[in-house]
């Protein structure tokens, strides 16, 4: 098991290997820091299921090009975000924006919560009131002792 | 009481419907934000000849095609025969952006399967490509009178989306 285990590394170890040199990394880190941050938000539109930051696309080499430039020039995130939904709307966000269109996936879980919570309480309050509430009178009473003594007395 | 225990199948039926109408559709084909808006504007160098620019600007007053394409492409070749297709039925005049390509590579391409386009413009960076919003060639614009972007078809180009979907839609541009 174990061998198998490594000959797997190995053969892992040669895909790397091969596979493309990431982008050189702009000379200035702070450029390079924000644009992780930016970009980390950000879906490939290529590989759909991979942000921006991670993807090895050409376009999102290009994608990443552009914001280099952006931030180099002094824009604000928000500015740069806007540069991107501009291009390729929304869906490029991994974060839908709050707006009309977005309302029922925003707030949709809390109302099926709420509709959850209501529907919970409604059936358990049903159950409660469908167990009648006797009073037991003394007579009622005297009957159950008499019964749980009988039962008392065949057990001893 | 009966309608009770129909309530779990109602809602898986219900389900089922999401899921079908989510599992048919392309996850690719993201709308595009550029529907409706001015075309970006653009100078760039001509496939043909480095020297010669080409600009949205000079297209004003005509509707027209702009089809995103490039030599690497296979889904291009196979779009090739139906844009060959729009081309000869004149009925607007089609632009081909070539996108992240070599020119020699390109110039080739149409050499060998015939040039649909009354010019190419050449997008070697992919710089024109990022403005227009491009994330899967081919991709086809269709640009009315006054420069706005009116349609936009993500893949290959089909003769059933030409008779159903694009000549209809130029005539009707070109009326207005």
């Amino acid at each position: 098991m174990k061998k198998i285990f490594l000959i797997g590394l190995c053969v892992m170890g040669l895909g790397s290997a091969f596979a493309n040199e990431a982008a050189p990394l702009a000379d200035d880190p702070v450029t390079e820091q924000r644009l992780m941050s930016i970009s980390e938000e950000m879906r490939c539109l290529v590989c759909q299921n991979e942000s921006l930051a991670g993807s090895r696309s050409e376009l999102a080499n290009d994608l990443r090009r552009e914001i280099r430039i952006l931030i180099k020039e002094g824009k604000s995130d928000d500015q740069i975000r806007n540069f991107m939904v501009e291009r390729y709307g929304d869906f490029v966000l991994y974060r839908p924006p709050v707006k009309p269109v977005t309302w029922l996936l925003w707030i949709g879980p809390f109302v099926i919560l709420i509709i959850g919570i209501a529907g919970l309480l409604a059936y358990l309050r049903r159950r409660n009131s469908s167990v009648p509430n006797v009073i037991l009178t003394d007579s009622d009473n005297q009957k159950i002792d008499a019964l749980l003594n009988s039962s008392n007395q065949k057990e001893g | 009481m009966k309608a009770k225990f129909l309530i779990p199948l109602i809602l898986f039926i219900g389900l089922v419907v999401f899921l079908a109408i989510g599992l048919n559709r392309d996850p690719h084909e993201v709308p595009s934000p550029l529907i409706n808006k001015a075309a970006p504007v653009f100078e760039v160098s001509q496939l043909a000849d480095a020297n010669k620019t080409f600009s949205p600007v000079s297209m004003k007053g005509q509707v027209w095609v702009l089809n995103v394409w490039a030599s690497w492409c296979v889904a291009c070749r196979e779009e090739h025969p139906v844009l060959v297709e729009l081309a000869k039925s004149q009925v607007a005049p089609v632009v081909g952006l070539d996108y992240k390509d070599k020119r020699e590579e390109a110039l080739a391409m149409l050499a060998r399967q015939g040039n649909p386009y009354v010019l190419s413009v050449f997008d070697g960076n992919g710089r024109v490509g990022i403005d227009y919003g491009v994330y899967g060639v081919p991709e086809t614009y269709i640009i009315d009178k006054v420069g706005v972007i009116r349609f936009k078809h993500i893949g290959p180009l089909t003769m059933d989306l030409l008779n159903q979907k694009i000549y209809p839609m130029l005539t009707a541009l070109k009326k207005s």
